[in-house]
């Protein structure tokens, strides 16, 4: 495929476009990024695009911007995915700047006070609704490391305050461990 | 130095957010309520609550958010860079990785020990915004005489809505503050 400015553009409109009317994050995102680059525009393959997005799932950060930075490098190089960034950052940027200027002229506010706290019990709501169904996919495994390192990170955190960082990494370290584990029993059974 | 600060503190957050979404929710209250002060517990749960209902990852969101109150515009752009470098870099990495070597098993491992812990990350933070919202002042002295019960009735209604109807949680929000601003403003 040719690379010229037009493609620039259209990488960034597009990436500006969708990061700007979705709501919801990474989830919601990455189906509507495979329907504007696969679908519409037929600039990447449907397998291709699958790739991409395991990519970006398994990396660290947002997946939405993974998502863009991938398609963004597979489209037009580094600069592709500079624009990408760009489309995908901007509206979050420009919403919230605002937001945290009008956030601090409204905090007093009664009325403004009262529906934040009302609304924090629906936010709370929401996140263990997550919750419960990620739980739920995790117990549905029959795993029993991925249960034991469920609930040994929920009580280092919570009762324990474990730094997070330190968590993840130990957990991490643990996956990596149990599949190497697990291939040398394969090797050594063959 | 503080854009220094900001900086390292939201590179960690991108660095370490493994999972999408919520996954970074803990690491940015351990950044930012715990280690910096720079937001109060309510202020994160501001922040959260903001972020569900507008577009963009979290973590941008609240990059943005901290940046401006603590150094204004220049703080949000610093703070957005910080979080998304470390994704610029792994990701193009991982990239060129893939195309040669197509399967890293490294890689699936990592993922296989984390998906647990970040579900258990992601249920303390959202127990702490509960304990927030259903405690009148202290959530740390769990003196059940404190509890506000509208609160408990809010979080138990849009729980119930959600499981039961898997509503949009951006209406389930919006309703909930709708319905329990009228409560706390009539009496």
């Amino acid at each position: 495929m040719e690379v010229d400015r037009k493609t620039y553009w259209k990488l960034f409109i597009s990436t500006f476009y969708l990061s700007s009317f979705t709501f919801g994050g990474g989830y919601v995102i990455v189906p509507l990024m495979k329907k504007k680059f696969v679908d519409e525009l037929n600039w990447i393959e449907e397998k291709e695009m699958l790739d991409m997005i395991s990519i970006a799932q398994s990396s660290p950060g947002a997946i939405a911007v993974n998502a863009s930075i991938i398609i963004g490098y597979r489209i037009a190089g580094v600069l592709g995915s500079l624009v990408t960034i760009a489309g995908t950052v901007l509206p979050p940027l420009i919403i919230l700047s605002v937001i945290s200027l009008f956030y601090t002229a409204f905090r007093d506010n009664v009325a403004v006070n009262a529906l934040m706290r009302a609304m924090r019990a629906g936010v709370a709501a929401v996140i263990i609704d997550v919750v419960i169904n990620m739980a739920h996919n995790i117990i549905k495994e029959k795993n029993i490391l991925s249960l034991l390192i469920m609930i040994a990170a929920f009580i280092a955190t919570f009762f324990f305050k474990v730094n997070v960082i330190m968590i993840i990494l130990i957990c991490g370290g643990i996956g990596v461990a149990s599949t190497y584990y697990k291939l040398k029993k394969e090797a050594v059974k063959k | 130095m503080i854009y220094l600060e900001l900086f390292w503190s939201f590179f960690q957050i991108g660095l370490f957010s493994i999972g999408g979404g919520y996954a970074a929710m803990p690491l940015i209250q351990n950044q930012v309520v715990d280690i910096h002060h720079w937001l109060t517990m309510t202020e994160f749960a501001d922040v959260v609550t903001i972020a569900e209902m507008t577009p963009g990852p979290i973590a941008i969101n609240s990059a943005t958010f901290v940046g401006t109150s603590v150094a204004g515009l220049g703080g949000a752009i610093i703070a957005t860079i910080g979080c998304i470098l470390p994704s610029c870099i792994i990701v193009l990495a991982l990239a060129y990785l893939y195309t040669r070597f197509k399967k890293l098993v490294a890689i699936q491992g990592i993922l296989n020990g984390l998906r647990p812990a970040v579900v258990a990350l992601i249920a303390s933070a959202g127990i702490a915004i509960f304990l927030l919202a259903i405690f009148e002042s202290n959530p740390v002295s769990l003196d059940f005489s404190d509890v506000n019960l509208i609160s408990v009735i809010l979080f138990a209604a849009s729980l119930f809505v959600l499981r039961k109807f898997k509503l949009n949680p951006i209406y389930v929000m919006l309703g909930t503050g709708i319905v329990g601003m009228g409560i706390y403003l009539l009496i």
